[in-house]
Parts: structure tokens; sequence; C-alpha cells
């Protein structure tokens, strides 16, 4: 199963500064972990929120509002999609990240076919099945 | 009883670290069996001590001399009982391996240890099932019931699986070692073939717990991941990689909204996974680079790129589909990569030449009683508007089938030439 484990701003990370080299260190240590292990599918760090933008639905009106936002800690610095076997085992993951200061890291599961039925060996079927798509439509 | 929150997560750090324990433990006693016993000691451990005392801030430390010294005291023991009797030799080399203090030195080397595990599990004197168990429950940190679910077979057979393979290994005296260049592309080749096997056996499912058979996929990805990192340099190990990727970023436009099939054809290719095609498409690149010629796992990489980069089956580069094919026939020699072939050359060329290439098949002992052999050949003479020859072909596949929804769609097209 897959998750987006979300790393919250800072007032640091708002104000653009960059991580020290040991902090950057210790995250590219942890990202190594991940990948070594097969768990991380993606990640991305975010510039702050002075980059961005949103935009506010009112029937047909879009309204653009330029950052920064001010709510620091419901904004979003980074993120990471981790396929992971459990619940769990992501958890297990986020506590090995190198974070402190009270910092919270967020997990959500991401939705997908739970399940995915019977039929198919990769190539033969799925050409069988184009050339019935075409034959039907004869 | 619902387990505890300790016990879940003792679960997780289990499916984390018991790969590197087991690998580790390897290394030092030189026998798998033992490893393993040591390290399930070490689990007992923890389940018997983390609930009151909680979860040590290293599991994989504390687990790793948990089994040390579970495994010296064990050791010690038998030393006093048959103090008077001459030790064998091996038993007293374990011990004085396992008692070695460096432990920080054990557990950082572990990357190499993995690989060195990889091939023993996988190793050629073993059968095929037993490579599969032994690499699901050694590697992927599967229990004995887990693997059992997910292959719907009794948890008995897999632990007999299990237990005569490491025995195999110990007779057979397979060294704990990454293969020499003489051997080594074989020996990948066989590491490869176990990884595959499991995807197919989640992508391929027949019957029993859906989600089970998700998980082998997860689980066969997960160790080509971790393959992708330790042998970053071998082409095939990205190509097998890049082709579970793309075929798993369908799994999810696979399933109807009533648990039905849905086939190439007809699936919404906006479910397609986006990030894991854009994996797939970058580990085949990656594969395509550090290649000489293509390998058999990056040409079929290669296939199902052109099938995630096509918006439709119309806009399929089908002659190059084809072309790719003739490689993988060339490399395999396989009836059933024939037979591949003629349905693409079907769609690229049309109905005649692939019908002339299945009919060269007909007499192949290796699709004798292969059904897709008459439903292919069934669907080449639709569209030649052959229907009453279609129609046989249709019966006699589903004859052939053993899939109850796959029968009743045969089935259902053999009616349809009738009308």
């Amino acid at each position: 199963m897959r998750f987006m484990v979300m790393v919250p701003a800072s007032p640091e990370s708002e104000a653009g500064e960059m991580p020290s080299t040991a902090d950057l260190e210790a995250m590219t240590k942890y990202n190594q972990q991940l990948v070594a292990a097969g768990v991380m599918l993606a990640g991305d760090g975010l510039h702050p929120s002075s980059k961005g933008a949103r935009i506010r639905f009112d029937g047909a009106q879009r309204t653009v509002i330029d950052g920064p936002f001010t709510e620091t800690k419901e904004l979003i610095a980074g993120y990471w999609i981790w396929e992971c076997a459990s619940r769990d085992e992501a958890i297990e993951w986020v506590k090995r990240a190198p974070f402190e200061g009270g910092l919270e890291i967020e997990l959500r599961q991401v939705f997908e076919a739970e399940d995915f039925g019977e039929e198919l060996t990769p190539e033969l079927r799925e050409a069988e099945a184009q050339m019935r798509a075409q034959t039907s439509r004869r | 009883m619902a387990r505890s929150a300790t016990h879940r997560a003792i679960d997780a750090v289990w499916r984390i670290e018991s790969a590197r324990l087991i690998a580790g433990l390897t290394r030092i006693v030189r026998d798998v069996s033992v490893a393993e016993d040591l390290a399930q000691d070490a689990l007992v451990a923890a389940l018997e001590q983390w609930p009151a005392a909680g979860i040590p801030d290293n599991p994989g430390a504390w687990l790793m001399s948990t089994a040390k010294r579970r495994g010296i005291d064990a050791l010690r023991r038998r030393v006093t009982l048959e103090r008077k009797r001459e030790l064998i030799g091996r038993e007293l080399r374990i011990l004085q391996q396992l008692d070695q203090p460096d432990l920080a030195a054990e557990v950082d080397d572990v990357p190499d240890d993995i690989l060195r595990l990889v091939f023993m599990t996988c190793h050629p004197v073993l059968s095929r099932e037993a490579r599969v168990a032994l690499t699901l429950r050694l590697l992927g940190g599967l229990s004995t019931p887990e693997i059992a679910r997910a292959f719907l077979v009794s948890e008995g057979t897999v632990a007999q699986r299990i237990v005569r393979a490491k025995r195999t290994l110990a007779e057979a005296r397979v060294p704990f070692e990454v293969p020499g260049r003489d051997e080594l592309a074989e020996r990948l080749s066989a590491v490869l073939e176990v990884i595959y096997l499991v995807f197919n056996e989640g992508y391929t499912a027949t019957a029993g717990a859906h989600w089970i058979r998700t998980s082998l996929c997860e689980d066969a990805l997960r160790l080509g991941r971790i393959l992708a990192v330790l042998m970053a340099r071998e082409p095939e190990v990205h190509g097998l990689l890049a082709l579970m990727e793309l075929q798993a970023s369908r799994l999810r436009a696979r399933v109807g909204p009533h648990g039905e099939p849905v086939l190439l054809a007809d699936q919404d290719r906006a479910r397609w996974d986006r990030l894991v095609v854009e994996r797939g498409l970058a580990g085949l690149e990656r594969a395509e680079q550090l290649s000489g010629a293509l390998g058999p796992y990056t040409l079929q990489a290669a296939i199902a790129a052109c099938h995630a980069r096509a918006r439709g089956v119309e806009e399929t580069d089908w002659p190059r589909i084809v072309a790719l094919y003739d490689g993988l026939a060339a490399l395999t020699g396989s009836p059933v990569v024939e037979l591949n072939r003629a349905v693409a050359v079907t769609m690229a060329f049309g109905p005649e030449a692939g019908l002339q290439l299945v009919d060269a098949l007909a007499g192949e002992p290796a699709l004798r009683g292969y059904h897709l052999l008459p439903s292919v050949r069934g669907d080449f003479l639709v569209r030649l508007g052959r229907t009453a020859e279609a129609r046989a072909e249709f019966v006699r596949a589903a004859d052939l089938c053993d899939n109850d929804r796959e029968r009743e769609l045969l089935l259902s097209r053999a009616v349809a030439c009738a009308g």
C-alpha cells in the first residue's frame, strides 16, 4: 500500500532558508535507507509558500490569492511517496526520520485498487484484447 | 483477539529488519538455517520484552545483539553438556564468530550481505518453488502462513519446502557469496526469474483473496528495487524492475467495478498510475544505457513501454513491438513468445501474416493444451471473416481453459461467431 508522508513547513523553511549541511547529510542518509529498502517511490521538497498561490472558487468566479500564507503549521514543506507492506511499517519508517523539536509528520494512505481481478498474462492477452476491440469495431 | 499496537509495530520492524538480520547472521555463522533460527529467537525475545519495555531506539541493533547472545548461550549450554566429548568443529567455529565484540561493524556491512543472501536463496541447486518460498521468507520478511496464503498451498507444504531448501543448501555447501564474473550472468538470471515469478503470481492471480495477490506484486517490486540499488550496474536488473513497474502501473485499471477483468483495449488509460509509469520508463532508459544488446527483461520492458506511451490501441507502435518480439524470440526461442509475436504481427501487418505464424506453431509440444493458442487463432480467423472455423477454435480454447471467467468469455465469443 502507498502512503504520502508530509513534512510541515517551519519558520525557517517559509523564510527560504536552506537546511544546514548536517541536516542535509542526515536527510540524505535517511533517503538512501528508504531507497535501499525499496520503500521510496518519490519525494521532493517544496519552495516556501511565498512562491505559491491559492485559487478560490465561488460560483463561476476564480480568485487568485498569492502567497505567502501565514498558518505555517498547516503548510507543507516537503513530501514522500512510499510503498509499504502496512500502515505500521510506514509509521516505523517515519519514526526513523531525522526530525526533532516537536515537529509532527503526517502520514496518509493513498487510494488504490485494493484488489484487481483474475485473468491476464502480461502481453499476450493485452494484445488479444486489442485485437478483440478492433475486430468488434468492424 | 486484536493484536496490540506493540505487536503490530514488532511485525513492521521485522519486515524492515529481518533480511538484514538474517543476512548479517548468515555471514557470521555461515549457515542460513542457524542464522534464521537465531533471528527467530530474537523476534521471540522482542515479542516477550517490547510490550512491557517499549520498542528500543535502534530495533535492528537490538535484534542483532539479542540473536548473537542467544546463539552464544545455546552453544555454551551444549559445550557444557558435551564437555567431555570433543566439540564438533563447526559449532566451535560458530561460537567464536558469534563472540566477536564489534557489533557496529557487523551491522554496517549489510548491503553486500543481503546480496549474498539473495544469491543463496535463488541458488540453482534449489527447485523454483523452493527458491520462491525461501526468498520471500528470508528477504521479503513474509511468514510461512503469508506465503502459503499467497500461493494457495497449505502452511505445511511451505514449511516443508523451506526446511528442505535449507537442508539442500547446507548439503550442497552453497557458499555465502556473490558469484564470480564467470557465473554471474547465469546466477543473476536465476535471481531475476524468482522475482518475476513472484510478481506474476500476483499479476495473473487465478483465485483466492485478491488483495493478497496485489501484495505479492508489491513484494516483487520491493525486491526488484532493493536489487536495483545493490546491482546498479546490471542492465537486466533495471530491465526487470522497469517491466514490473510498467505492468503494475495498469493494476488499478484492470478491474471493473464488480471485480471483473478489464482488458487493455478497454482500460481507461487515465487510471494508469503515471508515477509508476514514469519510474518504469526511467528504469528502462537506464537499462538501455547500460546494455550492449538488450536482454530479455529489458526487451519485455520496452514492449510494455510501447503500450505505456500510447494514448490508445490505434496509436500503439505495433511495428516496433514486432521488432522487439523478434529480438525476444531470437534470445529465448520460446513458443509462447512466438505466439505473442504473431499477435503483434497481426496488429501491425494484418491477420494473414499472423495466421501463418500461428499455424506454424500448431505442432509445438510446449503449446499443447495451452488455451491461448486456439483463442488467438480464433481471433485471427474472425478478422478474416472465417467465423465457422473461428467458432470451433473458441470452443476448443474454452475446453482447455481453467479459469471460469475466461471460459465464459471464450464461450460467448464462440456464440457470437455462430450468430
